[in-house]
């Protein structure tokens, strides 16, 4: 905890050129946000289409309101799986990237050459993977969203499992912005927890292949693991 | 000029650099050589900053690194260049990127006069014909010639290079050495280099030190390493039965 700790004091400093932070930043924003919205929107796609299926064959009678299927799936997506769900999927693709990443850089004397010509590697490599992250991540949340929305229209237009003027009516009852607001913002704590527990775990690899490949395997389960706890406190926390 | 005074280091409690004392001229190549483990690459490391000596001084022309703030030795290491063992090129970027990464990081010139600084440096090595290429697409020679290039492109005070002919053919090996050398006589640089390679040593050795379990045994030239009346070093210095059957047929 304390390494974390000093390891995030050395990242939070003022980096030496913002030119180079801000193509660091761009970059990272491409490969860690932008590379992953396809999976996002093929993962988010399936999930909404399931659980329409679900609500609407294995929960909703006779003596439920038409809207429920559709109600429910939009209440899962928005206030669950597109915010905590998919950051805990995401903790798996993203993370073991940037740990290995770092780890290999750590292993092959990248993150000594940056030190010594006078760079603060923390700084100048975990910093914009962070922001990165951080901004990317609402985006991919909303994305998200609206694919497991498009997902349980498609069991109504394709499947024929549900009339999507029952779906409609579920999407728009009781709408309740704040549950939007609420997957924003846990987002943003997975986000900062996913890229900075990982890069920690990649930034203190010692050793050669086998131990990044543990680090990346480690960088997973604790961000996971940190995702889960901290999805508590926040629901209990914004709900 | 570097001077080192009394410089020890030790992990938990094992003692890996035992009270070393020498000085590193300007315009010069200094040798550190020694057996695997006798704590070369742990010298260098300790001189450039990344282990903390757990006594001594080093003396950057008469700056005293250990006692430096962090902001101060984050300046001085500015100050330095540094070629890897495994050269330590950035996957990510391509050969020209890698050598103006220092510029882009320090220099206040525009990107035009940082793109041709780093395009002088790599012609300097032989390889501007390779600046779109990616690390992985060139060989090691040339990764070793790439990170050169990158270590000359602020003008460093202070070169170190760790075992830059490591996994180099012997001819590749004699194309980086006489590139340091004349690098070092060029632009008075103060370089040091860690090596255990015979032929550097006799090819551009101007000052060697050489280093046993820790400790100084012997310093010298090139032109004294070879009668130099030190077991140990003519241990190691005549390890190949060939290169000391042709020392004494050249005596004889």
């Amino acid at each position: 905890m304390g390494r974390y700790l000093m390891l995030m004091g050395r990242t939070f400093s003022r980096p030496e050129r913002f030119r180079m932070f801000w193509k660091q930043y761009v970059k990272e924003m491409a490969s860690l946000g932008v590379d992953s919205i396809g999976i996002v929107l093929l993962i988010s796609f399936f999930i909404g289409a399931v659980i329409c299926i679900q609500i609407k064959l294995n929960i909703q009678s006779a003596w439920m309101p038409h809207w429920v299927s559709g109600y429910v799936t939009r209440e899962i997506m928005l206030l669950e799986f597109s915010s905590s769900i998919m950051c805990l999927i995401l903790s798996g693709k993203v993370g073991s990237n940037i740990a290995s990443e770092i780890g290999t850089m750590r292993t092959t004397q990248q993150i000594d050459a940056l030190e010594i010509m006078g760079v603060n590697p923390a700084s100048f490599l975990i910093l914009p993977k962070i922001a990165g992250l951080v901004t990317m991540m609402p985006l991919l949340v909303i994305f998200s969203t609206v694919s497991g929305v498009i997902g349980a229209y498609a069991t109504a237009y394709i499947g024929g499992i549900i009339t999507a003027s029952d779906l409609t009516a579920g999407m728009q009852h009781d709408f309740t912005q704040w549950f939007f607001w609420m997957g924003v913002i846990k987002s943003l704590f997975f986000a900062y927890i996913i890229a900075s527990v990982s890069s920690f775990f990649g930034y203190t690899v010692e050793g050669g292949s086998i131990e990044v490949g543990k680090a990346s395997t480690d960088a997973v389960v604790s961000s996971s693991m940190l995702i889960l706890f901290s999805d508590l406190f926040l629901t209990q926390l914004l709900s | 000029m570097i001077q080192i005074n009394h410089l020890c280091k030790s992990f938990a409690d094992k003692e890996v650099l035992k009270d070393i004392s020498t000085m590193f001229e300007a315009g010069k190549t200094n040798l550190i050589i020694g057996q695997s483990g006798s704590g070369k690459t742990v010298l260098v490391k300790t001189l450039v900053g990344l282990f903390a000596p757990t006594s001594g001084e080093i003396l950057y022309d008469g700056r005293n690194f250990a006692a430096m703030s962090k902001h101060e030795q984050t300046m001085l290491r500015r100050e330095m260049g540094m070629i890897f063992q495994a050269a330590a090129l950035f996957d990510s970027m391509s050969v020209l990127e890698n050598v103006m990464f220092p510029l882009d990081m320090f220099s206040a010139e525009s990107y035009a006069r940082r793109q041709k600084r780093a395009e002088f440096c790599l012609d300097r090595v032989g390889l501007l014909d390779a600046r779109h290429k990616a690390p992985g697409e060139i060989s090691g020679g040339m990764q070793k010639r790439v990170a050169i290039a990158r270590a000359i492109s602020m003008n460093p005070k202070y070169l170190f290079c760790d075992e830059p002919n490591s996994g180099l053919d012997p001819k590749t090996s004699l194309v980086i050495d006489e590139l340091i050398h004349s690098i070092t006589c060029e632009y008075g640089t103060t370089t040091i280099i860690n090596t255990h390679d015979m032929n550097s040593v006799m090819g551009i050795g101007e000052h060697i030190l050489y280093i046993y379990e820790g400790r100084t045994e012997w310093e010298g030239t090139k032109d004294e390493v070879l009668s130099a009346h030190n077991q140990r070093l003519n241990d190691f210095i005549f390890a190949s039965d060939l290169l000391k059957k042709a020392f004494l047929e050249n005596n004889q």
